[in-house]
């Protein structure tokens, strides 16, 4: 009895910190509708600022009052970045903000790497609450039950500062209806950096109080980033009860999962949310998302047409140019080449289903890592030869999309995005932790192509035709009947049901296709690299594709492409200086500001603006 | 304007990167180095800086084969994608001869794939994966570092001598502390047939839950507990389970705990009494250990971690091979490479013929608390050529001989 009280007191204390980013996470997202990736990193400056601050001030008030001094300088810190990063962007497409917050995670990691250096800081104990308590003889630390005592006052405290003051009637009337708060007069952009304030300071709070209990390291911005969108997606995305009953969840159910399945670590939680939302698929406190709420800010989109003949020539020069490389380029020029025509192809995918169907998925490296670990599963265990291996792994992926796709598009949205980060999650944690199949993450390797194409100059032709093949082939399909049916079943299901598409099943079918190709890229990666690793399914690998894609331009066709080899370039060259981070980071919030039609839907504007491409005439 | 000035002098940078430092170094001997410089910071800094040391020593004496060498450093992200492409730019386009580095088993176990595949020389400095020389072993990857196993064969025949029968081990959910575990229960169960494994905790890296490990550990109520947990997850290990009273009157012995990158940052809450491997740079006394502290502490003001010693051995060994090699065709390094021995801080280490792995041992010892610091004491270096499996064991595991 001792034993199981003292383990859910431990469950209860873990809550905490998860609450705390995890309601900032929810409270954001709530109301300004920004999904912010660097939430992990406000709650990484928070330890960081709080280890500082607590050292500047001794003693038991000095500690708390530390942890309140680290909530109000990270959620400035957090009003800096919506002011300068965030506010231009507001009025971009839908979720177009991703991408400025992925840059303001660069640039953070850069920063705090600079100012605190690289070595873990263990944190300083909380005076007076040192020892244990013994429950039933059972030891507990003393600053569990604090945080166990502090936290429902510090929800109760947000509840009522949201249900019951003037200010929380704004920010709810905001999460409703945005416009017509602003209609009424009250100052949106001032609201919204509030939000952003107590946000970000939550997620301070968060990691100044965890200090205790651990310390600040430079990895912690991602170590927490996926379970707190856990918790949100359970609790309900801007519901506050639900965010912390979802963490308390989460955390008690994690502690007697170490207890009786020690090897569940890495799956468990992921585990929970795909039945969550399986049977309650707006999450515990969450309401289904009003259509139409979610809407497409901003001027909407052209309808998408064939290129014209002078689009062709070019695009057609541009492969010619890229076909001659091996003759005055290197072949390191070459290597590289290959790995952005994979990555390109990897994104023309995301950017299929995201761009044209409106689905927008968190997990995409599901397919592009399944494609991959098909291809390198069947050369090990079956020496199957490259050629099968390459028509093999699209299917593969494709098939596993058909499943994932079959569970996911339940839900749209948000939670839809969730869920297929669930999915590539679990995935990931099935090839991290099988390792007898999978090797684990000491990975798959020695899986080379065949001796006709090994050489470097042969490969590359290899993956010049089949990605270039790809990409054509998707622009192909978004010109087909079945593209039609997928945009329209975007834009309006209710219009494009009633002409008679079966919308569901056009976007099933999307979803595989999409994840076909994803799988085609990384089958090809495979072979480029010679090994596969869990690092392929990784929760960075779909945001690196997503990214790309807004990057792009997720209103454009070419959008994927032209974003991908951008950033891929890009990023060779920066990673060869010492801040490379700090730089990226800046580069993408520089041209989230400039571009935020993307690179090519800006460049087209510029070249309308120009005279050098005619603008669409009205109502076309 | 700022904007514009930054992004100018970017273009610039790189207009220099591309063009410029070929240029710049034709006559040197340049070796490729890649590693997770950003996502590693701590480990790869020192480890870097003791490169730098060796090099500036080497160079200042000659350098090899009558030119200086020179290492190009190469940051991959922590991803072996990323790792294999500068491997090939570092091959094909800079004209090193050789690659180096790696802390990352998954990155070192990428290169050294790619170095069979395109007959390069890859030296594994520090990816500690037994299938780095065994399962997947090949005959251009040579591994410096004493490994996974060797490691934990050191400390099972510190536990052997124990009357510790009932052990919990607690590792990392990923495959060195898979690794670490089965050697340790292997080589404990031989030297000591009566042992009992009575639980077996896996903590997701970096994101472990130390409270309720450490109540499931008390909860088997072990003698002994091994522990392969490190970086933060070791921090939060350590004071949950010392608040918890989880060590007290129990042995622990732990994986790397005593290395410098892993012991400092706990500062006084090291924990008392562990057995660990690790790097006692402060007590070692003997000249080439001596020297070797003194002169990293003259030229950065700082002191050696475990990184920095295998980092100034890299550069030892590469030296070694090149002279050794006369030439730098690869044909003739991986010759030179096989049985190669080299004079280095702690000793002659030899690369081995049957498996390529080096005899690099390590430091045992007990944790300790001085001036508010956790040190390591009574301890002995171990030579890494008593703590491996015997050669037909290896021959079994290692398929490429």
């Amino acid at each position: 009895m001792g034993f199981f009280i003292a383990q859910f007191l431990t469950g209860l204390a873990n809550a905490s910190a998860l609450f705390m980013v995890a309601s900032g996470l929810s409270l954001i997202f709530g109301v300004t509708r920004i999904v912010n990736f660097a939430h992990g990193s406000f709650y990484m400056l928070g330890a960081y600022v709080g280890y500082t601050t607590m050292q500047m001030l001794p003693g038991m008030v000095g500690f708390w009052a530390a942890i309140l001094l680290t909530g109000v300088i990270v959620g400035l810190i957090g009003v800096i970045v919506e002011i300068c990063v965030l506010r231009p962007v507001y009025r971009a497409p839908e979720l177009f903000q991703l991408v400025a917050t992925f840059g303001v995670i660069l640039v953070i990691q850069d920063l705090t790497l600079m100012t605190w250096g690289a070595e873990d800081l263990m944190g300083p104990r909380a005076p007076g609450l040192t020892g244990i308590i013994r429950i039933m003889g059972e030891p507990v630390p003393k600053y569990d039950l604090a945080l166990v005592a502090i936290t429902p006052f510090v929800a109760l405290a947000l509840w009522f500062l949201i249900t019951k003051t003037r200010v929380g009637v704004l920010v709810r009337a905001a999460t409703q209806d945005r416009e017509m708060v602003g209609a009424l007069g009250v100052n949106q952009s001032w609201l919204f950096t509030g939000v952003f304030f107590l946000g970000c300071a939550m997620a301070g709070l968060g990691g100044a109080l965890q200090l205790p209990k651990g310390g600040a390291d430079l990895l912690m911005d991602f170590t927490i980033l996926t379970s707190i969108f856990v918790v949100v997606v359970i609790g309900g995305m801007g519901s506050l009860p639900g965010a912390y009953l979802a963490a308390v969840l989460v955390s008690v159910l994690g502690v007697f999962g170490v207890t009786y399945i020690p090897q569940s670590t890495l799956v468990l939680i992921f585990v929970i949310m795909v039945l969550v939302l399986m049977i309650r698929p707006y999450g515990l406190f969450g309401r289904p998302e009003v259509a139409g709420e979610h809407g497409q800010v901003g001027e909407p989109e052209r309808p998408i047409k064939p290129a014209g003949p002078r689009a062709r020539m070019i695009v057609a020069a541009g492969l010619a140019v890229l076909a001659l490389m091996p003759v005055y380029g290197s072949s390191f020029a070459m290597v590289l080449t290959t790995d952005i025509l994979i990555f390109c192809l990897f994104a023309a995918s995301l950017h299929f289903m995201l761009g044209l169907g409106g689905m927008v998925s968190f997990g995409h490296a599901a397919f592009y890592g399944g494609g991959a670990y098909a291809a390198a599963l069947l050369v090990t265990y079956a020496g199957t030869p490259m050629e099968l291996a390459l028509l093999l792994a699209p299917l593969g992926a494709g098939l596993l999309a058909v499943i994932i796709g079959w569970v996911c598009l339940r839900l749209t949205g948000v939670y839809f995005a969730m869920l297929t980060l669930a999915f590539s999650q679990l995935l990931w944690s099935l090839a991290f932790q099988w390792s007898d199949v999978t090797r684990g993450d000491d990975g798959l390797v020695n899986i080379w192509p065949s001796a006709w194409a090994s050489s470097t100059m042969v490969f590359f032709y290899l993956t010049l035709v089949i990605c270039v093949g790809g990409i054509v082939f998707l622009r192909h399909a978004a010109h087909s009947p079945f593209g039609y049916a997928l945009r329209a079943a975007r834009d309006s299901t209710r219009q494009a049901e009633a002409t008679g598409i079966h919308t569901k099943r056009v976007q099933w079918a999307a979803f595989a296709l999409a994840g076909a190709m994803a799988g085609l890229a990384g089958g090809l990666f495979v072979f480029s690299k010679g090994s596969v690793f869990p690092n392929e399914l990784e929760i960075v690998r779909s945001f690196d594709a997503l990214i790309v894609v807004f990057l792009g331009g997720v209103k454009t066709l070419s959008g994927g492409v032209v974003g991908g080899a951008a950033l891929e370039g890009v990023k060779d060259v920066l990673t060869r200086f010492e801040y490379w981070r700090l730089a990226l980071g800046v580069l993408i919030i520089v041209v989230v500001i400039l571009a935020p039609d993307g690179l090519v839907g800006t460049a087209r504007k510029l070249a309308e603006k120009w005279g050098l491409m005619r603008a669409p005439e009205d109502g076309k | 304007m700022h904007r514009k000035t930054f992004l100018k002098s970017l273009v610039g940078a790189a207009a220099l990167a591309m063009t410029g430092l070929p240029a710049l170094a034709q006559d040197t001997i340049k070796i490729g180095e890649i590693n997770h410089y950003k996502r590693m910071a701590a480990f790869a800094e020192p480890y870097k800086m003791g490169i730098e040391l060796a090099l500036e020593e080497f160079n200042a004496a000659g350098g090899v084969l009558g030119k200086p060498m020179e290492f190009i450093f190469r940051d991959d992200q922590g991803e072996p994608g990323e790792a294999i492409k500068i491997a090939e730019e570092l091959m094909t386009r800079d004209g090193a001869v050789m690659i180096t580095g790696s802390i990352l088993s998954n990155v070192g176990l990428a290169l050294s794939s790619l170095a069979a595949e395109k007959q390069f020389i890859y030296l594994a400095s520090e990816p500690l994966a037994d299938s780095l020389v065994w399962a997947s072993g090949n005959d251009y990857t040579f591994r410096l570092r004493s490994s996974t196993y060797m490691q934990a064969a050191m400390l099972a025949e510190q536990a052997a001598q124990t009357d510790a029968v009932r052990y919990a081990t607690i590792a990392p959910n990923y495959a060195y502390g898979k690794e670490a575990v089965e050697a340790f229960k292997k080589v404990l169960t031989d030297l000591k047939p009566d042992v009992e494994f009575v639980t077996e905790q896996w903590p997701a890296l970096f994101k472990i839950d130390a409270g309720a490990e450490a109540q499931a550990l008390e909860r088997a109520k072990p003698d002994a507990i091994f522990n392969v947990t490190f970086g933060t997850d070791l921090a939060r290990f350590v004071r949950e389970g010392t608040t918890r009273g989880l060590f007290d009157d129990r042995k622990v012995f732990g994986m790397l705990t005593g290395e410098p990158e892993y012991l400092d940052p706990l500062v006084d809450e090291a924990p008392e009494g562990w057995v660990v491997t690790g790097y006692p740079w402060y007590d070692v006394s003997d000249e080439a250990n001596t020297a070797f502290v003194e002169a990293y502490q003259a030229k950065y003001d700082d002191y050696p971690r475990l990184g920095s010693l295998v980092g100034y051995m890299t550069v030892q060994s590469i030296h070694a091979a090149l002279e050794k090699a006369g030439s730098t065709e690869t044909e003739a390094l991986k010759a030179a490479f096989k049985g190669l021995g080299v004079d280095t801080p702690v000793g002659q280490i030899t690369f081995r013929e049957i498996d390529h792995q080096a005899t690099m041992g390590a430091f045992v010892g007990t944790t300790a608390l001085r001036d508010g610091k956790g040190v390591m004491v009574d301890w002995a270096y171990r030579d890494g050529a008593d703590y491996l499996p015997t050669d037909e064991e290896v021959r079994e595991m290692r398929p490429a001989n």
